[in-house]
């Protein structure tokens, strides 16, 4: 009998601490099956962030370490530069990546660090219990923003896949999202690209997931798709903001 | 004997850090060290090493951690405010038990303080820095000979108790040149199987890690941990000893301290006075056992630092507080004169301490 | 025990670290222990420069100088500063071409050399420090004149090879000013 579906390799058989109606579970999920796909398990190490996705280091079966709040991109710098023949990725939130972490964000991206990194915004702090994060938006209710998020006050979000296109450095930029299945299959694609770049020393990969918070949005995980929809999406447009050697590759042709 | 060539501290240090097998160096630029990170700059590359400048010192702190994990004898190094910023890092480092070698070149503080150099981060060095309960090996040359073989002893303390180790130094240690040889001595090296290397599908995945959310988890994790410090602070301590055979007066100094300590030790002893001086080399484990014993034969100590008194209240801590402690400081990059010193001792003889 | 505490000073740029390192790494060379010690910081960019030399035939102590035995004056400033810290029976040496008054103190030994208009004059402008280190290894038979070449070898850069003859040039002027 022909096998339609099997576990994936890469993921531990052990039930994920996420909240019901979570998408890192299908994201984990979408990670580890490019990993099955391309044969890399045993080669690749994986920094988790601080965030919700914290104990991704027991989730993924290859090796892992935890890296200090923002610091994921230098923990994978250190690996990658002591070990290039190695698989390195990072798996960071919102407020590790964009926020306390910007600034490693954007050297690793402007040094094209040959790392892939996925970044799952979902526009809020999850793990703290909801607050307000760089990529909330405009007018969003979160435990620090109780009147909707006052960007004369606070700020705009930050747009973390158009800001870093504009850099020279980063060889492949893009965002997908998890919300439904066609957008789910995209962003396994998107993410296997992130991958095989690696593989093939084009250097910084960064695949930005637009994701849901059901628990800290107060919404059921339906309606919170929804709201990726109707209110992320126009925000965060879908697509490939950078791809240096694709340009290139059109270019010949 | 190998070839006596003079080199500046910082150098001395970048040198021996290469012949340990260090061949991952992270680093962020600050005076007074810089020396360190310009001639890994120019050296590494032609050795098949790593030399990059990160964007902060927080960044490079975490290259460091990555590499360690990945089983790298890796270093960094910086002066007392970019310590500050690494402090996030050293905690991870020790929580999650990898070894790795941090240089301080200390310069006078608090805040950005100055640039010359100071003692003022032996608090900081000895008992935390970071957050958590953790220790560094923390080791104090006094010459620039000494900067090579302790940073040579740091990595392999490194890797035996798979802790950091900091060279504790200060800008004139940094700065100064002195001759130095290179003997050829075996380096140690020891095998990390908990290292990243990728799992090659042979054997379970490593995880390094500090979390630990249970907290009976993380207490029996602490303990297991503080009984490595133990046998370190058994095993590792080192101290010098200069006339103290017959001392009635002791006085303790590390670093550039010891050496204006040490002119100052010749002076009494000229003027008849019995004193001498030990030198912890190790600020931690703190030469605990060398004091004590001292404490039973002086009639008092005097601790020299180049600080407002922090290695003082371990000096105290250690004798017990058996004999009177005196305190002869300078800080903000002001160093005391051997006279100075010289004053302090005479005064301890009279009595006043 | 002897021992020998060097202090030079004067402007940025006007090889204060350089004189230095000959003079700690021509101890060397003769077996002696040696300390160098520079200031640094932002004074070090065209402010004033100085450098602690340290020989001695035991292990030298504190690599800081509070009374040098030796006092090089490169500018007024300097001479001004450290003249009153000069242990007796000292020497000081000062570059009279920068330096137009002279030492009141009569316990210590002053040898006035116009070593910037002498390096003009002989075409080795920024080499006036080599020529007054010419002349103190005169009054030095710790160090003596002999193996200079060897030192001034090892402290110019390959690439600037053509420096050695120059400096050579300098120590010589040095040696052979009569005052």
């Amino acid at each position: 009998m022909a096998v339609v579906f099997e576990k994936t390799k890469s993921l531990a058989d052990i039930p994920l601490h996420y909240c019901p109606g979570c998408p890192h579970g299908i994201i984990h999920r979408l990670v580890a099956e490019v990993m099955d796909e391309l044969g890399i398990e045993g080669q690749t190490i994986g920094v988790a962030p601080v965030g919700c996705a914290v104990m991704a280091y027991d989730y993924f079966t290859c090796d892992m370490i935890e890296a200090p709040h923002g610091r994921a991109p230098a923990v994978a710098t250190g690996i990658k530069r002591s070990r290039p023949e190695n698989i390195v990725f990072t798996y960071q939130g919102d407020g590790d990546l964009a926020s306390i972490g910007m600034a490693e964000t954007v050297h690793a991206a402007a040094r094209n660090e040959n790392i892939t990194v996925i970044f799952v915004n979902n526009a809020i702090y999850g793990m703290t219990g909801g607050q307000m994060a760089p990529t909330s938006l405009p007018g969003q209710v979160t435990q620090t923003s109780p009147y909707g998020r006052d960007v004369n006050h606070c700020g705009w979000p930050i747009k973390v896949c158009e800001m870093l296109s504009t850099l020279e450095g980063p060889e492949f930029i893009a965002r997908v999202a998890a919300n439904n299945v066609k957008n789910v299959k995209n962003a396994k694609k998107v993410i296997k690209k992130a991958f095989q770049n690696q593989i093939d020393g084009k250097g910084f990969n960064l695949v930005e997931v637009v994701s849901a918070c059901p628990t800290n949005w107060g919404m059921t995980p339906q309606k919170a798709l929804q709201w990726v929809e109707s209110d992320m999406l126009p925000y965060y447009p879908l697509g490939v903001y950078k791809d240096r050697s694709g340009a290139k590759e059109a270019e010949a042709k | 004997m190998a070839e006596r060539v003079l080199m500046k501290g910082n150098e001395a240090i970048a040198e021996a850090a290469i012949r340990a097998g260090c061949r991952h160096y992270f680093g962020y630029p600050i005076t007074p060290q810089t020396e360190i990170a310009a001639y890994m700059a120019k050296k590494m590359p032609k050795i098949g090493g790593v030399f990059l400048q990160a964007e902060s010192e927080i960044a490079s702190i975490n290259m460091v951690y990555g590499a360690a994990a990945a089983g790298m004898r890796v270093m960094t190094s910086s002066s007392s405010p970019g310590i500050s910023l690494k402090a996030e890092g050293l905690s991870y480092i020790a929580g999650s038990d990898v070894p790795a070698l941090v240089v301080n070149v200390q310069r006078g503080g608090p805040g950005l303080g100055g640039i010359q150099p100071s003692q003022s981060d032996y608090f900081q060095a000895t008992k935390g820095g970071g957050h958590g309960d953790y220790r560094m090996i923390v080791l104090a040359p006094a010459s620039v000979q000494e900067m090579a073989s302790l940073t040579i002893k740091g990595f392999e303390l490194a890797d035996k108790y798979l802790m950091t180790s900091m060279i504790l130094a200060d800008g004139t240690i940094g700065q100064m040149m002195e001759p130095i040889s290179f003997e050829d001595a075996e380096i140690k090296s020891y095998e990390k199987p908990w290292a990243l290397t990728g799992t090659k599908n042979e054997r379970p995945h490593n995880i390094v890690n500090s979390l630990y959310l249970k907290p009976d988890e993380l207490e029996v994790k602490n303990i297991e941990r503080y009984k490595r410090y133990q046998i370190v602070e058994e095993n590792e301590a080192m101290w010098e000893e200069y006339m103290m055979e017959d001392a009635e007066y002791c006085v303790v100094a590390f670093g550039i301290a010891s050496r204006v300590a040490k002119n100052a030790v010749v002076a009494a002893r000229q003027e008849g006075i019995k004193v001498g001086l030990i030198r912890p080399i190790t600020l931690w484990p703190f030469p605990k056992d060398a004091l004590l014993a001292a404490a039973d034969k002086v009639k008092g100590f005097i601790s020299v630092e180049l600080n407002m008194g922090q290695m003082i209240e371990d000096v105290k801590l250690y004798t017990q507080c058996k004999k009177p402690v005196g305190l002869c400081n300078r800080c903000g990059g002001m160093i005391p004169s051997p006279d100075e010193v010289l004053e302090a001792i005479r005064n301890a003889q009279k009595g006043v301490f | 025990m002897k021992t020998t505490q060097i202090l030079i000073a004067g402007f940025g740029g006007q090889g204060i670290l350089f004189a230095g390192k000959f003079l700690a790494y021509k101890g060397l060379t003769e077996e002696l222990q040696v300390s160098w010690l520079p200031s640094y910081g932002p004074e070090m960019r065209g402010g004033t420069a100085n450098c602690n030399v340290i020989l001695s035939d035991t292990p030298v102590g504190s690599p800081i100088i509070t009374s040098p035995d030796v006092l090089i004056a490169m500018n007024l400033p300097s001479l001004q500063k450290y003249v009153d810290t000069v242990v007796p029976g000292g020497q000081i040496y000062v570059d009279s071409a920068l330096i137009d008054i002279k030492v009141e103190r009569t316990d210590v030994e002053v040898f006035y050399i116009p070593a910037t208009q002498m390096a003009k004059d002989n075409g080795i402008a920024s080499l006036a420090n080599m020529i007054i280190i010419g002349h103190l290894l005169q009054n030095h038979p710790e160090l003596s004149f002999a193996g200079t070449d060897a030192v001034v070898q090892k402290l110019v850069p390959a690439k600037k090879a053509a420096l050695v003859e120059l400096n050579m040039k300098a120590l010589l002027l040095g040696k052979e000013y009569k005052g």
